[in-house]
Parts: structure tokens; sequence; C-alpha cells
């Protein structure tokens, strides 16, 4: 049983004769499919740059509360020294930046705005991810099946695709977290608001990526080495789990990445519109909130809110494109 | 400087042209009138206590815009203070808070009736006599039926439901429900306000009132011709009893009032109305952001709502000293203030509560809501100084431990038993970014003294329906700080107080605006005060119920507000009203 399966796998991940157009003949000696693509990655320098800020941004974030430490101030302590009685503004020009508060201070109580900035990108970070998470499993789960065993469980569940989609979410969502109890689930305050936008973001975005991989699998199931899989008695799980998933890798890998900044800025919207993360815990969708309301006055205090969603955000897309691109020159 | 200068030459030759005036013989003296003094020097706040630019120059065009609408211009059907400041160019009630700069503008005037009421022994009936010759805008005259047909259709809520229901609540009405419900034109049934001849008018109340003046100064007394009562529709066209009267009312767009010719100034010496302008025009839904900007650069005369100028347009006038010359800095009768819910423990022990009161941030309260300028200044109690007979009691040093006293609060909490302190939330509405940042600076604070809090947000439209209002909700919740506001309907201990302080107005049901003080002593405080006819006795039992309330610690105070005002260079003639916050509309004219 094993002896025959293994032919078929190693036939499964040769190299198709299109992925080496434009490699000379030397390189190709001894190189994996991702070692391909890790190669035609490191090419391209835009999504590369992508790439190292993503990174970075992790690293801020998983370490943020360290960071914070070193060079920062506690993200919800006040400062009413740096702040004016009267109108509330920032005493420093340019929003109160200074080489004690990078990025300037909040208008009213005066925290500091590198703090939370750096403090915020946990959240923002987590959740996007977390809902991405869900939705790709989800996704993949059900493009799978839907793929795999056509039919009727392909309609039923392709018309349940269509519904999900027309969901408007943005105010399903509004009114959810809205009514939502302090309690619920056993947990309760900002774990269970993180819990239900997660829950929110990931459960009504999969499917985006079901009918890709949907696609992928009504275009992979016909080919010779599922049948060749198939004739040879293998098990429908080791079909779908062996010789499927692996050739869904690339796709789901790719779409990930462009899922997060989406999310991102989901999250961002939410915050936004005041039912995301609860305050003192900062988020970057309620910071660049607030600033609106002073733009005629503190025009600074939007700028690092606003811009840490930009980066992040771009990055994110630049690095997803470039992976894209690698993993799949053929979508070019 | 060199603009203060010129002002004042400006302001020098219209006084110089009203002398000339005088000459002719007609008008009086430029400062007549101003118990509290007058200027022409801008300055900031130059129209707090006094006039500012006063002059007796009649003509013009008065524009005021509104970045909202009114509830109603029916006398009968209108709740906003700005709508009550305003309807006195256009209506005449029995008696009037009185057009005057300082504590004279909290005082009562007889306006329609000669002076103010005759109380029984009782105080159960109010006997009102009314001036004669006083007309309506079609020449025929006011008489007490008129002012009785107003306070009775005005009872039915269910036509005229913007209101408030004083009258309701007061009046032995047995019953009675309006004309609108009753087919009978002279009104029999309707005994509790008789009118024994034209010129009399008595109210007959269910339970002693002992400042019933007040209600007497509602716009529900100002008088309605019944022929001309169209019901929901007479708001289309009120009958003026005052100077001014209706020209356009366009619902949504504009309302312009010219001048009423059967108004004789003859029969109106007590109000102090001015009747300055020609003509007044009010904008209605205009952008709130362009009605500051048209302040600022002339092309408009005063915001009418009377909340003051925008968040983001405070900082422009504060920070310019030009501009800072012509804005006022108004007191409004109004505290900003956090309930302490005695139903939730560890509150429920009053060292606990004075641990909140002690620990809290007050210079963050006021910056919260916009600082001393914009905001108001700290509250040491509850009744704001506006209030007649105020007293000041600063008992747990507010004032001087400005960001709160740790020391204290943990001795407190030692006595409560909460040496470490304790966990409890904060109820705040969660549209007002004033509160929730409000609620941001108090968690600091309590942190300091180990009381831990966690923030709630709740929808402003269901916060005393739903949620921090409804009892068994807030205590399930463990809402032990409940963030609010409170203003009077009218300047007087009785209309400040007794909505939030009285115990038996609570409904376990919701939709309370007393959130905190469940107290049997202060409920015998009330009592004891709306039998006592004596004006001093009265106001020194408002007192007793502040301190009580304070020593309890039930309400912790937060902020008595005010409203950065500006006045553009042409308004003359201009002061800030006691009685409601702004500027009075009755007073002011243009250049």
């Amino acid at each position: 049983m094993t002896a025959p399966l293994e032919v078929t796998e190693s036939a499964a991940t040769a190299p198709p004769e299109a992925a080496l157009a434009g490699v000379s003949r030397k390189a190709i000696q001894g190189r994996s499919l991702g070692q391909i693509a890790w190669m035609r990655l490191k090419r391209d320098k835009v999504a590369m740059a992508g790439g190292v800020v993503v990174v970075f941004l992790v690293v801020v974030a998983v370490f943020a509360p360290l960071i914070i430490k070193w060079w920062g101030y506690p993200y919800d302590e006040f400062h009413y020294d740096l702040v004016d009685d009267s109108t509330g503004l920032p005493l420093h020009g340019w929003g109160g930046m200074s080489w004690d508060h990078w990025f300037g201070v909040e208008p009213i109580n005066g925290r500091d705005l590198f703090s939370r900035v750096v403090y915020g990108a946990q959240f923002s970070l987590l959740i996007a991810f977390l809902a991405t998470l869900v939705s790709v499993v989800i996704g993949v789960v059900m493009g799978v099946i839907a793929g795999y065993f056509g039919g009727w469980v392909d309609t039923a569940i392709s018309r349940l695709m269509d519904i999900f989609l027309a969901f408007p979410l943005l105010l399903f969502a509004i009114a959810l977290v809205g009514v939502m109890p302090n309690d619920a689930f056993g947990l309760s305050g900002n774990s269970l608001r993180v819990g239900v936008i997660v829950f929110i973001i990931g459960f009504f975005g999969w499917p985006y990526i079901g009918r890709i991989i949907r696609g992928q699998v009504l275009s992979l199931r016909e080919r010779e080495f599922i049948d060749a899989a198939r004739s040879l008695g293998a098990r429908r799980p080791y079909i779908l789990f062996r010789e499927l998933l692996p050739n869904l890798m690339a796709p789901i890998l790719v779409y990930s990445t462009l899922l997060i900044p989406t999310n991102i800025l989901f999250e961002a919207a939410l915050s936004f519109l005041g039912v995301g993360i609860q305050r003192p815990v900062p988020s970057w969708g309620d910071m660049l909130q607030d600033a609106a309301k002073w733009y005629q006055t503190d025009t600074q205090y939007m700028l690092p809110s606003g811009l840490a969603i930009f980066i992040t955000v771009f990055a994110f897309n630049l690095f997803g494109d470039g992976l894209r691109d690698a993993l799949d020159p053929r979508a070019r | 400087m060199k603009r203060n200068r010129m002002i004042s030459a400006v302001a020098a030759g219209s006084a110089l042209l009203m002398g000339l005036a005088a000459c002719g013989g007609s008008s009086n003296d430029a400062d007549s009138g101003s118990s509290g003094g007058s200027t022409t020097t801008a300055a900031y706040n130059a129209a707090i206590g006094k006039v500012f630019n006063p002059s007796d120059k009649k003509g013009g065009t008065l524009k005021l815009a509104n970045s909202g609408d009114w509830d109603s211009v029916d006398p009968g059907d209108t709740y906003y203070g700005f709508s009550w400041n305003f309807l006195r160019n256009y209506g005449r009630s029995l008696l009037v808070f009185k057009s005057a700069p300082g504590a004279e503008g909290n005082s009562l005037a007889p306006d329609l009736a000669e002076g103010l009421g005759t109380p029984s022994n009782d105080a159960k009936t109010w006997t009102y006599k009314l001036r004669k010759g006083i007309k309506f805008e079609d020449g025929t005259e006011i008489k007490s039926k008129d002012v009785k047909y107003a306070v009775a259709r005005q009872l039915d809520k269910e036509t005229l439901p913007n209101g408030p229901t004083y009258l309701n609540d007061l009046l032995d009405l047995q019953g009675y429900e309006g004309p609108y419900k009753d087919n009978d034109p002279t009104m029999a049934k309707f005994t509790a306000v008789e009118t024994p001849d034209d010129y009399t008018i008595v109210f007959k109340l269910s339970k002693s009132f002992s400042a019933f003046d007040y209600i007497a100064a509602l716009p529900a007394t100002v008088p309605v011709p019944a022929a001309k009562d169209t019901g929901t529709k007479y708001k289309e066209h009120p009958v003026s009893s005052g100077p001014y009267k209706f020209e356009v009312n366009e619902v949504d767009k504009r309302v312009v009032l010219v001048r009423n010719d059967q108004y004789d100034p003859a029969t109106d010496p007590a109000s102090g109305r001015k009747a300055l302008p020609d003509r007044i025009e009010v904008e209605l839904k205009a952008n709130a952001a362009d009605v500051d900007n048209r302040l600022l650069d002339g092309t408009l005369d005063v915001d009418i709502a009377g909340t003051g100028v925008q968040t983001e347009t405070q900082p422009k006038i504060l920070n310019d000293p030009e501009q800072k010359n012509r804005a006022d800095s108004a007191p409004n009768a109004r505290l900003w203030y956090s309930g302490i819910n005695s139903d939730v423990a560890p509150l429920d022990n009053v060292h606990c509560r004075k641990a909140i009161m002690y620990a809290a941030d007050h210079a963050g309260y006021q910056r919260s809501y916009g600082g001393a300028e914009a905001g108001g200044d700290i509250a040491t109690n509850i009744m704001p100084p506006q209030i007649p007979g105020f007293q000041k009691n600063d008992q747990y040093g507010f004032e001087t431990d400005k960001s709160g006293n740790v020391e204290k609060a943990k001795q407190e909490l030692q006595q409560c038993g909460k040496a470490d302190g304790f966990t409890t939330n904060i109820a705040y509405r969660a549209e007002r970014p004033k509160e929730k940042n409000t609620a941001e600076a108090l968690q600091q604070a309590f942190n300091k003294v180990g009381i831990k809090t966690e923030l709630k947000g709740f929808p402003q439209g269901d916060y005393s329906k739903l949620y921090a209002g409804k009892p068994d909700y807030a205590k399930a919740n463990n809402l032990g700080v409940i963030i609010y506001g409170w203003g009077a309907d009218w300047n007087d201990g009785f209309g400040f107080l007794q909505q939030i302080v009285d115990s038996r107005t609570i409904r376990p049901g919701g939709g309370n605006t007393n959130i905190a003080v469940k107290d049997p002593q202060v409920d015998q405080l009330l009592d004891k005060a709306l039998t006592t006819t004596d004006k001093t006795a009265r106001e020194s039992l408002w007192n007793d119920i502040d301190k009580r309330v304070m020593d309890q610690a039930y309400i912790l105070p937060g902020v008595w507000a005010k409203g950065l005002m500006y006045r553009p260079e042409r308004l003359t003639n201009v002061f800030v009203s006691e009685a409601y916050g702004m500027y009075d509309y009755t007073a002011m004219g243009v250049q």
C-alpha cells in the first residue's frame, strides 16, 4: 500500500514544466518547489521590503510591553503637565513631539502616543491574525468539501457562500458588538470583545477563501495523480489531506497574507465606529477616530495612528502580492 | 490694542448719536436699567455680570442661527432653554425672568401679572392679578380666560407632548384632561384654575408648593386665544402677546419675527425687555461648524442654541487674544456629576463612597469637559452657584486637592474594611466623548488607591431607560459610578434638586434621573421646603439637602458647567442671562 503511493506523491510534487521557465538548467538540480519560490521572492525587492516591515511589526507587537518599558510610558498614564489647561492642546508644537514623546501626546489627557501606537499594534495584529486563521480554516474545509464532492454538496455550500457574501457584515458587527453583554462564554471585558470581533470578522470572511479553494480543488481533482491515487485504492481522507492539501498550500498562503490587511482595516473600522476594544486600551481605529475631532487644531494627532494603519496594510499587501508572484508565476 | 481703541471709538460715536436722540425727547439714558453696570471695552467675560456695549438704538436686523431645530415655537409645547429665552420676544407669561445682567437676571418680574403671586397660608392656592390694556397682535385685549385656556391646553401631552409636566403634577385637576378632550368651551370642569373676573386668575394645587411663582413664569402661562388655537398646528403661527410677532415660520428652515404694533411698552415696565432690532431672523438646521465660522467673521450675530461654540472652535478663540476679548465663558446652572450607587457592594458603606469622593481626579473631570474656560469650574457641592441662596461647601477639599487625595481615600477604605481597594464599574454614555474621557480620568485616579474599575459605555438614548437609570440593571451589572449631568428647569433649589435627590421619584422600571440618592432624611427635608413659604428659610433648607447628600457621598460633583460664547462686534447691549446661562435674547440689538 505504501510503495505505490510514495510514487504518486513524488509525481505530484514534480515541478511542472512551466515553473522552470527562465531558470537555468543547472540551478534546478536538487531544488524543491519551496526553494524555487523563495528564490523568486528574494529577487523581488519590493516584496522583501514589505516582508521586512511585516516581520518588524510582528516583533514590535510581541515585545510591545518591553518596548514601552524602555522607551515609552505606560499607555494609560496621564500627563497633564504637557497639555494646555484650558484648550486641552499639547503645549509643545507638532502635537507635543519631543525626545521624550516621539509621536507627541494626546490632547486633553497627555497620554504618550508612541506607547499607544506600539501597544495598539498588539490588538490590531492579534485580531487580524486570529480572524484570518478562522476564515482560512473554515474556508479551506468548506472549499475542499464543495470542490471534491461536487453535486448537491457543492450546490449547497456555494449558495451558503453567496448568502454570506451578501450579508451586511459591518452593520451586523456594529449591532452585535453594541448589544453584547458584559460577560458571556466565560469571558469578560476586552477579552470577550476580542473574541467576538475575531468571530465576526473570521466567520463572515471565509467565503472569499472558500471560493478560491473550491475552484482549485475542482481543477485538481481531475488531474492524473488524484486518479492514480484513487485507482490504487487510497482512502478519501488520504487523498484530501496528503494529495490535495499540499497542492493548495500556495493559494492558502497567498490569500491569507492578502486577507490580513483587509482584516486590520475591518478592525480599525469597527474601533473607529466605537465598537472595538474598550478604552483605555489603545487601538489604532479608535485613536484615529479621536484624532478626527482635532483635525483643525491638532492635525499631527492623526499621523501616528493613521500612518500605522497605512504602513501595516501597505506592507502586508506588497508582501502578499510578491508571495503570489513567487508561488504561482502563471497568475502574473 | 489698536482694535480696542477702534471699538471704543465706535461705541463713543453711537453714544453721541444716542445723546442726539435724547434731545428729541424719546429715549432713556443709555445706561438705565442695568444694575450690574456696563462696559464698552472689549474684554474677555465683558458681558458677564454687566452690559457690554449698552445701547438704546432701535432698528436693524438681528441674525441668529441654530444648528438644530426647535422642539416647537408653541409656548405650550417647548422645553429647550434657548426656546424659553427667545420666546419672551413674542409671548408674555404671568411672571418672567428679568432681562438684566448679573444676579438680577435670576429674579422673577411680573409680566402679564401686576405682581408676584399671593399664596394662601398653606401655599395651595395662588392668585395673580393681570395688568389692564395688554393686547394680542390682532388688537384684542388679553384677559384671564386666555391664560386659563393656555394652561388648560398644554395639560394635554398627547397633543402637545414637548413641554414640562409641572402643571399636570401640581394642579388639582380632578381628572381634567384639557380642552381637546372636552367639548365644553366654557371649561366648566376645569376647576383647578379659576377666573373670578377678567383680570384675576387663581391656581388651586393638589399639594402645598411654596415656589409656585416659578411655575407661573413657565411659557405655559403665555396666553393663547381659544378661537385661534389649532392644536398641533398652532405652532405655525403662535399669536403674539410680546414686542414681536411671526412674519415667516418655515418649518426646518427659518423663522422671522417683526415688530408687533399692538405691543405697548407702557404695559411692560418690569420685565426689562429692550426690543431693539426691527427684525429678528433665525436660520434653522445650519451646519454647526459653519455657524461658528460665520460668528467669527461677523456675518452672523448669535448662535441661538446658547450652548457655546464647538470644541474645535474653542482653541481658535482662546489662543487668539483679539478673539478672546469678544468671548464670554458663561456659567450655566448645570452640574456634570457622577452618581455613586449605594445599591452596589461595597458602596453601600458610606466610607467606601467617601473613598471615591477623595480619590476622584477633579482636574481630570474639568479637562474632560473642556477646561476652566469652556468646560466650567470644579464643583465642590451639588447646587450650582446661580441657585439663589447657594452656599459653597467644599468639605472634601476638591479645590485644594484637584487631582485627588490619595491619603484620605486610603483612610476611608480602611474604615470601610477594604484597605486593599475593591472593584466596580463606571458607566457613561458612549456617544459622549466628554463622558468617555471622564470615565478614563476617574479610572486612572481610582487605580492609585486600589479601586479597580472597568468602563462600560451605553447608548445615550436608553441610558436612563434601560441601563444606568434602571436600578435592577445597574445593580446586577455592578455599575458603582454612573456618569451623568443635570441642569435645572429654573434656577431654584426645587427646580435643581428635586429630580436628582428625591428617592420617591425612582421608578423600578427605569427612566430615572435620580440615579444615586436614596435617603429618607433628604426626602423629609424636601417636603419641609415645599411647605415653607418664607424664601430665606426655604433656601437654607435647600442647602441642608445639598450638605446631607455630600455628607453621605451619594453624588460626586464634577463640573459646574460653563459655555464659551462669542459676541460679534456689531452686537449691542449684550449680557449673559443668569437664568438661562446664555445671552439674553430680549435685550440685544445691532449697530
